[in-house]
């Protein structure tokens, strides 16, 4: 009986075409990024013909003025859009659970926009905000409208742990009578720190690697490393082009663990 | 507010999220607004902006083209933009369900500590930089990268994919892929593969298996899939840009052309405005869809 069971699990786990495709797809998925990594260390001028191993597009990279600028630029505005979109995450996260329906339902609508709506749509929209009102196209800018799109991305583990908390603490502290203020600062917060940091971490990936939305509104002096990117794409595309990419994965990269570590421990 | 406590201990007042409602009010409602507003407006005679003149000149655009003469032609060029857009995310979706769901049923049928490095796999690309993905894929798929030296090496002597419409439909296809595979697998991993085993033990070919017992399993994720993947590669603009160069224009290209060089704000507002109009028609479509079939479908 169990040998019959026992082929038939086989038999299931292995339905024709499953192995094949899903190794194709995890290929495909992933070619690309080591494509982008091994020809960074390409000595060639041209980023698509391989001629030696150098790292001398590195040294390039970091003689780069322009580049510099740039990724200066993408830190500051991640920096900023990081702490604020946080702030108004946390926020929201604890006034809308006890939100009416029709107030919350206008709240998620405007918090899911970002997550719908084409992002160019937003960032021309933006765009002609700016233009209307007269806010310059600079750093300034930037930062509201990064922490707009920002705060989804932040609000997700905050929101997900916010709903598997215990309500054991919070009773007990009630009926020892501490009050709202004291229970949110002594015992919501501290509960929730792992998930407001790794929120934190994916609003900072989130704007670091934003491009369309910078694209249209950064102006001549807030370029930010993703811009810088795209028009050295258009140009000439040597392996620095590679280089810098490389770098900002391994950003992206040390971030994103960082978050995922915060998100597993004390669950 | 009053001091009497509403709901569980610990729970804040509403009040609270007024800050952050406000905020995206202003950083997402208003530009959406004004995005309306500029549409029905006319373009700057000089440099960027618009004048206020009210006039539905920009939707006329769209589709009617004036002739010098005063006469006026219907205009198939933003018609072909916007079929074309179509077409590049319908062949897009398609291509995402026909790899994910071998992927998602078979990480669903591991173990569950390979289950977790597998499903850990699928998510990060999605929060790795699109530039950089796209670029990365534009490099593999040049004429002069990899799979340009195996197809002459095939002996493909005139193989060319990049800057046509099919580099731009596998750029689609290799950015939104995660979004298609993550929901088919949480489908897939609450199926119960014992009916699958009953089905078989019953006679049932393995065609039948999974097209009566396993595929009504996953069909949420599937629909889900369809409108996480659909809707964005409508709106997608790098992938037509890096890969299907000048040829293959979708409806974002042709936005940010209006706002860069052509300088026409009122009409790119327009197509924003068709855009926007577009993607709710889809999210309404989609969920009754999924009402149609019963199933609980979420979307984020």
């Amino acid at each position: 009986m169990s040998s019959v069971k026992t082929r038939k699990l086989v038999n299931l786990r292995n339905f024709p075409t499953f192995r094949p495709v899903s190794w194709f797809v995890l290929f495909f998925l992933y070619i690309p990024l080591v494509h982008v990594i091994v020809y960074s260390f390409n000595s060639s001028r041209i980023a698509t013909i391989w001629e030696h191993f150098s790292t001398k597009w590195y040294f390039k990279t970091f003689h780069n003025d322009d580049m510099q600028r740039a990724l200066k630029n993408s830190l500051k505005i991640g920096f900023a859009a990081t702490i604020l979109s946080t702030v108004l995450a946390v926020l929201a996260a604890l006034g809308l659970v006890r939100m009416r329906r029709l107030g919350s339902a206008f709240a998620w609508s405007l918090i899911g926009a970002p997550l719908i709506i084409a992002e160019i749509v937003l960032a021309v929209g933006t765009l002609g905000f700016f233009m209307a009102v007269h806010i310059p196209l600079g750093i300034f800018g930037m930062v509201l409208a990064h922490t707009a799109f920002c705060i989804p991305f932040a609000l997700l583990p905050i929101r997900a742990r916010l709903g598997q908390l215990d309500v054991a603490p919070f009773e007990a502290a009630a009926d020892l009578g501490a009050n709202e203020r004291q229970i949110l600062r002594r015992i919501t917060l501290p509960l929730l720190s792992p998930a407001i940091v790794s929120g934190a971490l994916l609003a900072f990936a989130i704007s670091i690697d934003d491009f369309i939305t910078s694209f249209f509104i950064s102006g001549p002096g807030s370029t930010t490393l993703p811009v810088y990117i795209f028009g050295m794409i258009r140009s000439t595309v040597t392996p620095e082009v590679d280089a810098i990419s490389t770098l900002l994965l391994l950003f992206s990269g040390i971030v994103l663990i960082s978050s995922y570590v915060l998100n597993r421990r004390r669950r | 507010m009053s001091k009497i406590v509403r709901g569980r201990p610990g729970q804040t007042s509403p009040w609270l999220a007024i800050p952050t409602i406000a905020y995206l009010f202003l950083t997402i409602g208003i530009p959406l607004f004004i995005t309306v507003v500029y549409s029905f407006l006319q373009r700057a005679k000089i440099g960027m902006g618009v004048t206020w003149h009210f006039s539905p000149k920009a939707y006329k655009d769209l589709f009617i083209l004036e002739n010098l003469d005063g006469t006026t032609t219907f205009d198939t060029r933003y018609v072909k933009v916007l079929w074309h857009s179509f077409q590049y995310s319908a062949v897009t979706t398609v291509a995402t369900v026909v790899l994910s769901i071998p992927i998602a049923m078979w990480i669903a049928t591991r173990n569950e500590s390979t289950r977790n490095i597998l499903v850990a796999a699928v998510t990060l690309p999605f929060w790795i930089s699109i530039l950089i993905r796209t670029y990365g894929l534009r490099q593999i798929i040049d004429d002069n990268g990899p799979i340009g030296w195996i197809a002459h090496k095939l002996g493909y002597e005139n193989f060319h994919i990049i800057y046509t419409p099919i580099a731009t439909m596998i750029g689609l296809t290799y950015v939104f892929l995660p979004f298609m595979i993550l929901p088919i697998y949480a489908s897939a991993e609450r199926f119960d593969f014992r009916l699958a085993e009953a089905a078989y033990d019953l006679g049932a070919k393995r065609w039948t298996v999974f097209r009566r017992i396993v595929f009504p399993s996953i069909r949420p994720g599937v629909i889900a899939g369809i409108a996480l993947v659909f809707i964005p590669a409508l709106g997608s603009f790098l992938q037509s840009d890096m890969l299907g160069g000048g040829k293959t224009n979708m409806i974002a290209n042709v936005i940010a052309l209006n706002f860069t060089q052509a300088r026409n704000w009122p009409f790119g507002c327009a197509l924003s405005v068709l855009l926007i109009l577009l993607t709710l028609l889809l999210v309404q479509a989609i969920r009754l869809i999924s009402k149609k079939f019963g199933d609980q479908v979420s979307l984020v």
